[in-house]
């Protein structure tokens, strides 16, 4: 139900994230969404990539600090107050959004990568209120 | 097990009376065989004669590093050259080097209390015995090497550079014990872990020294190896390591005191320092024959305790140490000590200590810098939580040290780490 994202630490300097994308290439790892959340001094990379798993494995073997975490992907229509209506969904519950960012672009719809303070219930209430929510094989292929 | 029960639990009196004896002899031997001490105690207008026991010893100068400095390379020998049968050196970071000469018997002493050591640890004639500390002029690696030996141990003289090599030894060879720097176990430790291997690993025993670290270092060395963790500690200039090292207790660095006899004074006055409080450790060699040193400042702060050890050993006690008087750092008046902020780092019980601190100057305000890595078992993909570690270890530092530190987390396995010790202070006032 969820989509594995993969966040790395890396320090604002230069071609560290060059690094990172360096070592997923050489293992025939897709990176197919990426968003990048940065202080002055360090970011946090999050990324949907085609193989999580064995990408966490190879970002670790090339000496970064990689976890998976679990996110809520959700697609919306491009209509006026959709955005607005989901959210309310979620924070009318008492649920923090931690951060959330675009996936997906289409002409009608786009799609958006959720963490919130408690993931199972934001998908339930999105399922509950008519939500389109994404499966992963929508996104990456697992067998990739 | 106990070694030598014969040095290592006489009594008082018995170690006095052994201690008077030998210094008698040490005070004559340099007294007409090197021209440097012979001038010393003739400006004090001390001779031979006057020191007639141990109680006598604060009669003497004392010798510094820079002693040892003018006297390049060969200088304070008390015995002819062809009595010499190995010299080590340790790297001056500025200018000469400090070179060290031992005679034969200077050699069967050193590796008589490595073997102390080493059986106070556990080690036995069954053990195998890796020693990872650098072979060369440094006195680690030759000085563990002959004391395993002298014990009948086996020694694996597996050297530092290949961290891969020697955690594939170590399960191949099924070696139960090691012998190296604390920080570079703790890399050792993090390699076993990636890879797994914990349960092919039959260390059960580590004697680790030539850095100062700190309880909780050893904790967390005993707890991800399930091994136990000895302290050992010596310095080139005196023999190199096996001065002292900790008995099972922890309570202490047994000092083999019938060699190298310890005082405790302060830094400042020079003057001797009550039992129990903190100083600087000084040394008298009593039996070395090669280069004999009268009062060695060592520059190492710590204390003395005479009190009896529960493990049946006589021999005095000196504590962990507090740091070195010239490691020390004073950042706007304050003194810092490195091994605090490790301290500190370790008891949040989150972050292993790679660390960097950075000490600056602006406008003539002192800066403290500390680069922490970011280790995965605490890393969050929130920027807020990695925000509160940040506040969370400068407040922990704080707590420490009552200064306020910039922290900057950096990524993993980024600060330098050698194989020996590690660099833990870079301080840019001095770089001008
Ligand atoms: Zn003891």
């Amino acid at each position: 139900m969820f989509l594995k994202q993969l966040s790395v630490f890396i320090e604002n300097r230069e071609g560290r994230l060059e690094r990172v994308s360096e070592a997923l290439s050489n293992e025939n790892i897709n990176i197919i969404f990426l968003s990048l959340a940065d202080t002055n001094e360090y970011g946090l990379l999050r990324m949907i990539v085609s193989n999580p798993e064995k990408a966490k494995e190879v970002l670790r073997n090339a000496g970064f600090s990689a976890i998976l975490t679990d996110v809520v992907a959700v697609n919306l229509p491009h209509e006026v107050g959709k955005l607005k209506n989901m959210l309310g969904a979620i924070s009318n519950n008492g649920i923090n959004v931690e951060y959330m960012y675009s996936i997906l672009s289409g002409m009608k719809s786009g799609a958006l990568a959720i963490k919130t303070s408690d993931n199972e219930k934001t998908y339930k209430l999105l399922k509950e209120n008519g939500f389109e929510l994404l499966k992963s094989e929508q996104v990456y292929n697992e067998d990739n | 097990m106990i070694w030598n029960e014969a040095r290592e639990c006489m009594s008082r009196d018995e170690m006095t009376a052994m201690q008077s004896a030998r210094l008698v002899k040490l005070v004559n031997r340099v007294y007409h065989n090197v021209e440097f001490y012979r001038k010393k105690m003739q400006y004090l207008g001390i001779e031979p004669g006057d020191i007639k026991g141990i109680e006598d010893i604060s009669k003497l100068p004392f010798t510094t590093k820079d002693d040892l400095r003018d006297n390049y390379p060969f200088g304070l020998l008390a015995v002819p050259h062809s009595e010499i049968v190995r010299v080590h050196a340790s790297s001056g970071t500025t200018g000469k080097a400090t070179v060290v000469s031992y005679t034969r018997k200077d050699i069967e002493v050193w590796q008589e209390c490595v073997a102390r050591v080493l059986a106070m640890c556990g080690v036995t004639r069954e053990d195998k015995v890796q020693i990872a500390y650098g072979y060369g002029l440094f006195t680690g690696g030759l000085g563990l090497h002959y004391g395993v030996e002298n014990l009948g141990a086996m020694a694996i003289p597996i050297s530092t550079g290949n961290t891969k090599r020697l955690v594939t030894l170590m399960k191949d060879f099924e070696v139960t014990a090691i012998a190296c720097t604390p920080s570079y176990l703790l890399h050792i430790a993090e390699m076993i872990q990636d890879e797994k291997i914990i349960d092919d690993i039959k260390l059960k025993v580590a004697i680790c020294g030539a850095e100062p670290w700190t309880e909780n270092m050893r904790n967390e060395i005993e707890k991800s190896l399930r091994i136990n963790a000895h302290d050992i500690y010596g310095l080139s200039e005196v023999v190199g390591p096996g001065v002292a090292a900790d008995c099972i207790h922890h309570k202490g660095l047994h000092v083999y005191e019938d060699h190298y006899y310890p005082e405790i004074v302060d830094a400042d006055t020079l003057k001797p320092i009550p039992e129990g409080e903190v100083g600087e450790l000084v040394f008298t060699t009593l039996t070395k024959e090669g280069m004999p040193l009268i009062r060695y400042r060592t520059k190492d702060l710590t204390s003395i305790n005479y009190s009896l050890c529960e493990c049946g050993r006589t021999l005095t006690r000196i504590s962990r140490f507090k740091g070195r008087s010239d490691d020390m750092l004073i950042i706007r008046g304050v003194n810092v000590f490195p091994s605090q902020i490790e301290a500190a780092l370790l008891e949040m019980g989150e972050t292993k200590p790679h660390y960097l601190m950075i000490v600056d100057r602006v406008n003539n305000l002192d800066t403290l810098e500390i680069l922490v890595e970011v280790e995965e078992k605490f890393f969050a993909d929130e920027i807020k939580e990695l925000e509160s570690l940040t506040k969370r270890i400068a407040h922990t530092i704080h707590n420490a040290i009552g200064i306020n530190a910039k922290v900057k987390l950096v990524e993993p396995k980024t600060l330098e780490r050698s194989m020996g010790k590690s660099k833990r202070v870079i301080d840019k006032r001095n770089i001008e």
